[in-house]
């Protein structure tokens, strides 16, 4: 039965991994995610965990690690934030063409420079295209669910991708909130043993992970990646399907917050979502017609369902966490308008970059982010680009 | 799984003919792949100057020189990649890097 518990993100993301009994964890500590392995060495330490626990010289030798230990055949993962990620670059990649459904405890935080230790999403956006499952939370009951599902979705054989479990940094992984916790015994059965097909320390079949390949297979081995990456999608609904039944807790690819009749609706990710749902709450007992989709999985990205649960929404407000520096907009904001696009989708879209390095958003710039949306449905012409929170 | 077998996949494999993520499950495939195509300068065997003392078959990183019953062959030009390491570990100058395309 479910234990309510009062934790921090970090906390719950380290009680879920003593549930799920890894086998290998490197890690290498960098603020904020340096609990995570911290609390879990305490595990290991207590013998209350079998897991084989690293401490190694850097971000790339964990990468590197823990993605060799899960081609050997065990289930591996390791934990980082910003820089620590930005080391690990290399291996990110050779994690996920190499096929290996390693887990990354992600704890989103900005990257240099100026260096800043809190939170938006410039690590995990910038690694978006390197082929890893990624899949962020609003609060801690999220982060400690994610991390119950996260492995059954990447070691499910029709996807075999490594997956990148996100947190906001500082707002979930040090706030503590009130959540529930399953029992050691139900994490145990849901997530099961890794029983990999091929591994290297198999004695029966001899086998080699990560040949060269030359151009004549590069594009069929690229084309296999995202196949895999689409299949990812209605696995991880099946997971989170399967989830509700032992935890009573539903999710999707993206979360819809009174989006249903809303004409007046914001796209984000993470922890601003609670903070977007008061607001929302404040101006539906106004009548005003606004709602929030929460994106939960952005790879693989559920273009089509977005575009098909925005359709009747006239103006949309994309809200991006990290700056691409395109000179137009963030990743959430082009990846969202392209989906709209593709299917024909005609709601009209306005950019918002916020929370950069931390920067706080509040309710009432939610307000003011709604009364533009409404006047740019009566035709008024915006700077459709901006920054919340900014002083100029 | 027998779709997968090394001897299999080629340059006329489809994307799901390939493993994924290009693994090999089978050990002992090198042979298939003729590497030796990447090189364009090639050793050549003088077998009159070769007085079979073997020095130059340990030091291919290839294995490109085969040896039977004691006596080094001809080299195996499918795999050997012209690295010219044979001809400096030869005393007898039984091998050049001339001659070859």
């Amino acid at each position: 039965m479910a234990k309510r518990e009062r934790l921090s993100g970090n906390e719950a993301a380290s009680i879920a991994l003593r549930q799920i009994n890894p086998d290998v964890f490197p890690a290498f500590p960098i603020t904020p995610s340096t609990e995570i392995p911290e609390y879990f060495s305490k595990f290991v330490a207590n013998g209350q965990v079998d897991t084989e626990f690293i401490p190694v010289e850097s971000e790339h030798s964990s990468m590197s690690a823990a993605l060799g230990a899960e081609a050997a055949g065990a289930r591996a993962l390791t934990a980082t934030s910003s820089c620590g990620m930005a080391l690990m670059w290399e291996e990110l990649y050779v994690a996920a063409s190499d096929r290996l459904p390693l887990m990354l405890a992600l704890v989103n935080r900005a990257l240099s420079g100026p260096i800043n230790i809190n939170c938006d999403h410039s690590d995990s956006m910038g690694a978006r295209d390197s082929g890893w499952i990624q899949l962020y939370a609003e609060d801690n009951q999220e982060v400690y669910d994610n991390f119950v599902m996260a492995y059954r979705i990447a070691e499910h054989k029709d996807v075999r991708l490594p997956i990148m479990v996100c947190q906001d940094g500082f707002i979930t992984s040090h706030g503590v909130q009130n959540m529930e916790l399953l029992e050691d015994e139900e994490v145990r059965n849901f997530v099961g043993e890794y029983q990999p097909e091929h591994y290297l320390l198999n004695p029966k079949e001899p086998m080699a992970v990560g040949p060269y390949a030359v151009s004549n297979y590069y594009m069929e081995s690229k084309y296999g990646q995202v196949q895999a990456m689409k299949n990812a999608k209605q696995v991880a609904i099946d997971v989170m399907n399967e989830f509700a039944k032992i935890s009573g807790r539903q999710y999707g690819l993206f979360e819809e917050y009174r989006l249903e009749d809303a004409e007046y609706a914001i796209v984000l990710i993470g922890s601003a979502a609670g903070t977007a749902k008061d607001a929302i709450d404040r101006l539906r007992e106004e009548g005003r017609k606004v709602g929030l989709l929460k994106i939960r999985f952005f790879r693989p990205f559920p273009g089509e369902e977005i575009a098909k649960a925005l359709s009747k929404v006239k103006v949309v407000g994309l809200m991006d966490r990290a700056e691409s520096f395109s000179g137009n907009g963030g990743p959430l904001c082009a990846e969202t308008m392209a989906a709209l696009h593709r299917a024909g989708n005609t709601a009209k879209t306005v950019e918002y970059m916020y929370g950069l390095g931390g920067r706080d958003i509040k309710v009432e710039d939610f307000w003011h982010i709604f009364d533009e949306l409404e006047e740019v449905a009566n035709g008024k012409v915006v700077d459709g680009y901006s920054y919340i929170g900014l002083r100029k | 799984m027998a779709e997968f077998k090394a001897e299999n996949i080629n340059e006329k494999s489809k994307w799901n003919e390939i493993t994924p993520g290009n693994q090999i499950y089978e050990p002992a495939t090198s042979k298939l792949f003729h590497t030796g195509e990447w090189s364009k300068d090639k050793p050549c065997f003088i077998q009159e100057k070769c007085t079979q003392c073997l020095l130059c078959t340990p030091v291919c990183p290839d294995s490109a020189i085969p040896v039977k019953d004691m006596k080094r062959l001809d080299f195996d030009y499918d795999h050997c990649k012209g690295c010219g390491i044979c001809v400096k570990a030869c005393p007898f100058h039984a091998i050049t890097m001339e001659g070859v395309k």
